[in-house]
């Protein structure tokens, strides 16, 4: 019964901050309500049983990528009630495929639970005397350890990329040149002179 | 009881409102890319479901690699917008056609 009542909660907000994160007229407060629809999403998770990826949402989806997403927001000078313009404008045709998605999903959830679809045997199956984690511990870096190395060489990609593509190179700086600055000699830096009285100096 | 069934209507709503948000948004790319991200964690939240339901840890894992892409591509497009921004002083997508496509 407080399973039932806890899914229904996480669904409820998950579905409507995800509709706000959408519909909200400023992006900031799209990336607050995306916030709170991943937590939720991890609430889902969490009741199906799946810790390792509930904690992975919160920590991945909004330790680094809400936050991300919040800096580039709130970085950039954008005019964002221009950017609203043609909101009306587009609304019926996503609506029409939106209606014609979401009829397609629940056809194909129908034809599943009618018995259509012969789901293949299970490749790993779960245990119950370890934990969640400790058994996608194990499945990942045997079976799937060349999978694993993949991702991360996408991560790796990912990032050179990002520094690639958003480093500049700006000219006309005045940085500090330590070596010049300990090559410097007190006999090329100053001079001593004896100017003759009332002739002036010339340096 | 919860049902597999109940994580398939709420992942199936989630798609759609990603999809719906990639077509109303057309001009702001940001709201794009979190619709993206939305469109992402419905996936997710259907493989955990299927691997919870059929007591099979292999959607968990691929829950895990979708994760990462999707970091990489939130990654990506953040710094490609970042430098359209800069180029154009706008991030109003509908009418980009630097690369005459």
């Amino acid at each position: 019964m407080i399973q039932l009542f806890a899914f229904y909660l996480f669904a409820t907000i998950v579905i409507a901050s995800a509709a706000m994160v959408i519909f909200a007229r400023n992006p900031v407060h799209s990336v607050m309500w995306l916030i709170l629809a991943f937590f939720n999403a991890a609430g889902l998770m969490l009741l199906a049983g799946a810790e390792f990826i509930a904690m992975l949402l919160v920590i991945v989806y909004v330790g680094a990528v809400a936050v991300l997403f919040l800096f580039v927001v709130m970085m950039l000078d954008i005019d964002f009630a221009e950017l609203r313009a043609g909101f009306v404008r587009y609304l019926p045709l996503g609506a029409l495929v939106a209606i014609i998605l979401a009829a397609e999903l629940i056809f194909a959830v129908g034809a599943w639970s009618a018995g259509g679809v012969d789901l293949a045997a299970r490749a790993a199956p779960a245990v119950t005397d370890k934990s969640n984690i400790q058994q996608i511990g194990e499945l990942l870096y045997t079976r799937y350890i060349f999978l694993f190395e993949a991702a991360g060489i996408v991560l790796l990609v990912a990032m050179i990329g990002a520094i690639v593509l958003t480093h500049r190179q700006r000219g006309g700086v005045r940085t500090q040149n330590i070596s010049k600055q300990n090559q410097r000699r007190p006999q090329d830096a100053t001079r001593l002179v004896d100017p003759g009285v009332g002739q002036g100096m010339e340096l | 009881m919860i049902s597999v069934g109940h994580y398939l209507a709420v992942s199936a709503v989630l798609f759609t409102l990603g999809v719906l948000g990639i077509f109303i948004n057309r001009k702001n790319i940001i709201v794009i890319l979190m619709a993206i991200e939305l469109i992402l964690l419905a996936v997710n939240i259907n493989l955990v479901a299927f691997s919870a339901a059929l007591n099979d840890l292999v959607g968990q894992v691929f829950a895990m690699f979708v994760l990462t892409v999707a970091a990489g591509e939130a990654a990506i497009g953040l710094a490609i917008l970042v430098i359209y921004f800069r180029g154009r002083g706008t991030i109003a997508v509908d009418d980009a056609n630097r690369m005459k496509g």
